[in-house]
C-alpha cells in the first residue's frame, strides 16, 4: 500500500511526535541507533517546547542510503505518541504521509488530518508487554521491523540504558521491542508499509553524534581542561559533557552561580596556565560581555561557546535562531581582538572548538565557537574524527627573575607566562597598564599598549579559516551562508539544480576570512541565507568589505530553515 | 622570616590619602607573608576595583587586578588550575559585599583554599563616599542625603550562617593583630573570611579610628571559635564589635574534589595532553 522512499528520493522522513516528558527522545536515540546499525546513513533534529510536561515536542529523522544532513518539511511517516498535534507539524502532513499510531488512544483528531491512517494497537500491547511505558519501545521495534535493524543493536542500548539497573528492566523491555520488531515486519511482508532503502556497508565504521558533543569533544581533544559554566539552553549540553566525562578528560568543572562566575573563574583559570572554555547562549554572553572584555586588555586566553537561541532577552529558550553574530562581534567594551567561528558540520564543529583552543592560546584572546539550537540538537553519521594526530598547542613560557607579562612585541603576543613558572613575578590587570601590568596612566603608554593589542590582529586575519565553496568554481551565481545553515543550502541548491551557481560558506564569521571579496566579487548575483531578521553576516561584509548582498533569504520565527523554505526563498531570487 | 623589602617594587606610586588604614593592612600583609617565609613569587593576590583593590599594584607578588566585584571568582578560577599557590582575594565592601555579593555567598558554599581580606570603611573610597553595602543606618552621602535607609550587611553573620569555614574581624589600627588574624587566615585550609575594619579618612568622618577604636574589642582567650551559636551570638552585638577569629570549620576544600586532583595536586599547565584519548573515546562511544 505504501512504499518509501517515493520516487526519485533516496530517504525517508519518519517524525515522531509526543508530549514532554513522554519519552520522544527515547525513541530518536533508539531509532538513530537502530536505523544506523541496519546500515543507513541518518540525521535527526528536534524542535521542543520550553516546558517539561506536557506540550508537543517533535523529532525528525531522516534515513538514507546516502549521507543525509538537513532538516526537511516533508514527513514521509509521523509517529504520534500522543493527541495535540500542533500546526506546525500538521501542515507538513501530505496525502502520501502515513500515520502510524494508536487510533484508539489518539482520538479523533486524526480522522481529518492527510494521508494515511495505520492503525496499531500501541496501547494494547503495551498493557500486554507490562504497563504503558512500554508504548514508546513498541512503536520504536515496528520501525526497527521495518528497516530490518538486527536485535542486538535494540539489547545493547537496553543494557547501556538500564543494565545498571536490573537485567529484568533489559529483559522486559526487549520483549516490549520484539512485539513492534514482529509488527514491522508483518506490515512490510503484507506490503502495507515497506521501506525500500540500499544499505552502505560504510555506515558501520562511522559514528553518530550531536552538536553539543562536536563542540564538546573539540573542546577536549583542544586540550580543554577547565569548564565552568550556568545551565542556559542550549548551551547546557556541553556542560553537561563536561560534568560525565571530567574524569575522563581531567576537566576542573563546576556549575556556578552565574555566567559572570563563569567567565571570571575562567579567567582566572586562564591566568594559571588552564585552557577554559565556557558554555553559554546569548543571555549569558550578555552578562559575560564585561569578562570578555577583560580577557581582551588583560591578554587571557578563553573560548566562549555561544549557542544561539532567539532573543531578545529571554526569547524563546527552546528555540533556534542566528541571532547573535553581532553579540559576538561586538560584544564587550573597548577594542580589542577576537575571533568567531561558526561551524558548518559536525565534523567543522570538533575542529573548530579544538582550534578555538589553540588561537587563544597563541594570540591570548576571546575565541567564540558560535551554534545554535538546531545544531547543537542536530546529530548525524560522521567518520571518526582524526583528532588523535592534531596537535595541542602550548605556548607559554617560563618566567625569568625580570619578566614582564606585556613586553612589548613585533607582533603584540607578548610572552606569556603563569605564576609558579619560573621565579618572575606574572601580574594581569583589568586597567590600562604598563609592560609588568601595573596600572600606568599615561597617554603614550595607552596608545602604545591598545596598538601592540589590536597588532595581533594581523596574526590573527593571516590564518583565518578560508570559506567552503560548493559547486561549479566558474560560478556567475553565489549563495552566501553561515554556521549551521550549510548542509540545508547544500541540499537546496542540490535539488535546485541551478545553473552556474555555488554556495560559499563561511566558518570563520570574524575577522573575515580574506578570500570572502574576491568569492563576492566573481559573482553577478549573490543572495544570502540567514537565521535572522536583519541579515547580520550581510551587514559585516558591509562594514568589512563595503560589498553590499541585497538579496537576503532570512528567517527568524524560531526553527532553522528547511530544505524546502531555501528552495523557495532562492527559486524567488535566483529561478 | 623574610626582609619585608622584599615586597616592594622599584617604582611604585601610591595613591591611597595620607593616613588612610589601607596602608596598615598592607603592611601587616607583608609581615605575614615573611612570616611565613613566602616569597613574592609563591603568593597570588587577586583583586577587583576600588582603593582597596588597588594593593597589588603596591607591592610585590603575582597579581590578577580584575573586574569590579569579581576577584573571588578569579581566585576560585586560579585555585581550581592551580591548588598549590596560595591566594589573596582582596577588596573593599563595596567590591566584596555590594557588586561581589553574589559570589561571595557561593564561594563560602565552595570553601576554596581562599584568603578574603575585606577593608571594610563603609563607604565607596575610589568613588568619592558613596554609601556601601555596610554604611550604618543614617549615615548621609552625597547618593544618600537623607541618610542611608537599608539595613547594612553583617558580613560576619552572613559568613557564619552559611557554614564559612573561617570567619575573622580585624582592625587596621592594629598592624600586629591584624597579621597574625591574617597568617591565621592563610593557615586555614578552606575559604576564610577576614573582614577589616579599617578608617576612609577622606570620606567616612562618622566611623573614624577613633570610633573603630571605641567600638571594638578583642575575643576572650576563652572563647571558642568551633562553636556555632556562640559566634552568631557574637557576629549580631551591636554596640561594640568582636576582633579575632569568631568562627571556624572543617569542610572539604573545594579544588581538592576536582577531577584533576586526586592524591597528586599538581597545577593544569604542567599536565600533558594525551590527543589520543579523544579520539579513542569517540571510538567507543558513538560507534
Ligand atoms: C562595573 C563597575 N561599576 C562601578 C565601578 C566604579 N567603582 C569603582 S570602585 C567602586 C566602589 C569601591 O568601593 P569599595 O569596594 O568599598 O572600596 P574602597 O574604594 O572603599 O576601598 C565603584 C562603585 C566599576 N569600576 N565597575
Ligand atoms: S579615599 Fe578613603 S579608602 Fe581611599 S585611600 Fe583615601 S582614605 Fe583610603
Amino acid at each position: 500500500m505504501a512504499r518509501f522512499p517515493v520516487g526519485e528520493r533516496r530517504d525517508i522522513s519518519i517524525v515522531l511526535c509526543g508530549a514532554a516528558g513522554q519519552g520522544v527522545q527515547t525513541v530518536e536515540q533508539l531509532l538513530v541507533k537502530l536505523v544506523k546499525g541496519a546500515g543507513y546513513h541518518v540525521f535527526a533534529n528536534r524542535e521542543y517546547m520550553s516546558r517539561v510536561r506536557g506540550g508537543n515536542n517533535s523529532t525528525e529523522i531522516r534515513v538514507s542510503s546516502q549521507p543525509v544532513r538537513a532538516l526537511v518539511d516533508r514527513i514521509d511517516v509521523l509517529i504520534p505518541m500522543s493527541g495535540g498535534i500542533r500546526d506546525n507539524i500538521r501542515a507538513r502532513l501530505d496525502d502520501e504521509t502515513v500515520i502510524v499510531g494508536d487510533r484508539e488512544a489518539l482520538g479523533e483528531e486524526f480522522a481529518e488530518l492527510p494521508g494515511t491512517f495505520l492503525h496499531i494497537p500501541l496501547a494494547s500491547l503495551a498493557r500486554e508487554a507490562g504497563g504503558r511505558v512500554f508504548a514508546n519501545v513498541i512503536a520504536a521495534g515496528v520501525m526497527a521491523g521495518l528497516f530490518e535493524a538486527p536485535e542486538e543493536i535494540m539489547e545493547r542500548y537496553f543494557r547501556k540504558r538500564f543494565g545498571h539497573k536490573s537485567r529484568e528492566t533489559v529483559d522486559r523491555n526487549m520483549q516490549a521491542a520484539r512485539m513492534g520488531i514482529e509488527r514491522g515486519k508483518e506490515l512490510a511482508s503484507e506490503g502495507t508499509l515497506a521501506f525500500a532503502l540500499q544499505p552502505d556497508p560504510s555506515v558501520e565504521e562511522r559514528v553518530v553524534f550531536d552538536g553539543a558533543h562536536a563542540v564538546s569533544l573539540g573542546a577536549v581533544s583542544g586540550g580543554c581542561d577547565f569548564c565552568c559554566g550556568y545551565p542556559m539552553s542550549p548551551a547546557t549540553g556541553v556542560l553537561t559533557f563536561m560534568a560525565q566525562n571530567a574524569h575522563t578528560f581531567g576537566v576542573a568543572m563546576e556549575q556556578v552561580e552565574d555566567e559572570i562566575a563563569a567567565i571570571n573563574m575562567a579567567l582566572g583559570a586562564s591566568f594559571a596556565g588552564a585552557r577554559p572554555v565556557v558554555t553559554t547562549s546569548g543571555g549569558g554572553v550578555s552578562l559575560m560581555c564585561e569578562g570578555i572584555s577583560l580577557s581582551g586588555v588583560a591578554e587571557l586566553p578563553v573560548v566562549v561557546h555561544l549557542a544561539q537561541r532567539p532573543g531578545p532577552a529571554t526569547g524563546m529558550a527552546t528555540r533556534t535562531e542566528q541571532g547573535d553574530l553581532e553579540l559576538a562581534v561586538y560584544g564587550g567594551h573597548g577594542e580589542f581582538p577576537r575571533l568567531v567561528y561558526a561551524p558548518g558540520s559536525l565534523e567543522e564543529a570538533v575542529r573548530l572548538t579544538h582550534r578555538a583552543l589553540n588561537m587563544a592560546d597563541r594570540y591570548q584572546t576571546p575565541v567564540f565557537v558560535l551554534t545554535d539550537q538546531y545544531f547543537i540538537n542536530s546529530y548525524y553519521d560522521l567518520d571518526v574524527p582524526e583528532c588523535g594526530s592534531w596537535e595541542v598547542e602550548r605556548h607559554i613560557v617560563e618566567a625569568g627573575p625580570s619578566y614582564r607579562r606585556y613586553e612589548m612585541a613585533e607582533d603584540g603576543v607578548s610572552p606569556r607566562s603563569v605564576p609558579g613558572y619560573g621565579e618572575g613575578i606574572v601580574g594581569v590587570d583589568s586597567h590600562e597598564h604598563d609592560e609588568e601590568g601595573h596600572v600606568w596612566e599615561d597617554f603614550e603608554l595607552r596608545t602604545r599598549m591598545n596598538a601592540k593589542r589590536l597588532k595581533k590582529m594581523e596574526g590573527i586575519r593571516s590564518e583565518t579559516v578560508p570559506p567552503t565553496l560548493v559547486g561549479p568554481k566558474d560560478y556567475t551565481r553565489l549563495v552566501l551562508c553561515w554556521g549551521s545553515t550549510l548542509h540545508i543550502v547544500e541540499e537546496a541548491l542540490r535539488q535546485l539544480q541551478l545553473p552556474d551557481t555555488a554556495l560559499l560558506h563561511l566558518s570563520q564569521v570574524y575577522p573575515l576570512p580574506a578570500e570572502t571579496e574576491g568569492y563576492l566579487q566573481q559573482a553577478e548575483h549573490v543572495v544570502a541565507v540567514e537565521g535572522n531578521a536583519t541579515g547580520q553576516l550581510c551587514n559585516l561584509l558591509r562594514q568589512e568589505t563595503g560589498f553590499l548582498v541585497e538579496d537576503r533569504v532570512l528567517t527568524w520565527k524560531g526553527l532553522q530553515f528547511s530544505v524546502e523554505e531555501v528552495q523557495a526563498g532562492l527559486r524567488e531570487h535566483l529561478a | 622570616m623574610r626582609d619585608l623589602k622584599e615586597y616592594e617594587l622599584d617604582v611604585v606610586d601610591v595613591a591611597w590619602c595620607p593616613g588612610c588604614g589601607d596602608f596598615q593592612i598592607m603592611e601587616a600583609l607583608k609581615k605575614a607573608l615573611a612570616e611565613q617565609d613566602l616569597k613574592p613569587s609563591d603568593v597570588l593576590l587577586a583583586s577587583g576595583i576600588g582603593q582597596a583593590a588597588k594593593l597589588p599594584h603596591f607591592m610585590k607578588a603575582h597579581f590578577f587586578n580584575g573586574l569590579h566585584g569579581r576577584s573571588i571568582s578569579n581566585a576560585t578560577g586560579f585555585r581550581m588550575a592551580n591548588p598549590t599557590m596560595p591566594v589573596l582575594a582582596i577588596g573593599g565592601d563595596g567590591d566584596m559585599y555590594g557588586e561581589g555579593g553574589n559570589h561571595f555567598l557561593h564561594t563560602i558554599r565552595r570553601n576554596p583554599n581562599i584568603t578574603n581580606l575585606v577593608h571594610n570603611n563603609m563607604v565607596y573610597g575610589l568613588t568619592k563616599g558613596q554609601a556601601s553595602p555596610t554604611s550604618p543606618l543614617g549615615f548621609q552621602t552625597p547618593t544618600t542625603p537623607e541618610g542611608v535607609v537599608n539595613a547594612p550587611v553583617n558580613p560576619i553573620a552572613l559568613a557564619v550562617s552559611l557554614g564559612a569555614s573561617f570567619v575573622a574581624r580585624a582592625f587596621s589600627g592594629d598592624v600586629e593583630q591584624t597579621k597574625e588574624t591574617i597568617k591565621a587566615a592563610m593557615q586555614h585550609e578552606g575559604y576564610a573570611l577576614v573582614d577589616i575594619f579599617q578608617p576612609c579618612v577622606s570620606f567616612n568622618k562618622v566611623n573614624t579610628f577613633k570610633w573603630f577604636k571605641d567600638h571594638t574589642y578583642y575575643l576572650e582567650e576563652s572563647y571558642d571559635p568551633w562553636d556555632r551559636t556562640a559566634a552568631l551570638e557574637k557576629a549580631f552585638e551591636q554596640e561594640r564589635f568582636a576582633l579575632g577569629i569568631l568562627y571556624r570549620c572543617e569542610r572539604p576544600v573545594f579544588e581538592y574534589q576536582l577531577a584533576p586532583y586526586g592524591e597528586r595536586r599538581e597545577a593544569l599547565y604542567k599536565g600533558r595532553p594525551d590527543p589520543g584519548k579523544v579520539q579513542r573515546f569517540i571510538e567507543e562511544t558513538y560507534v
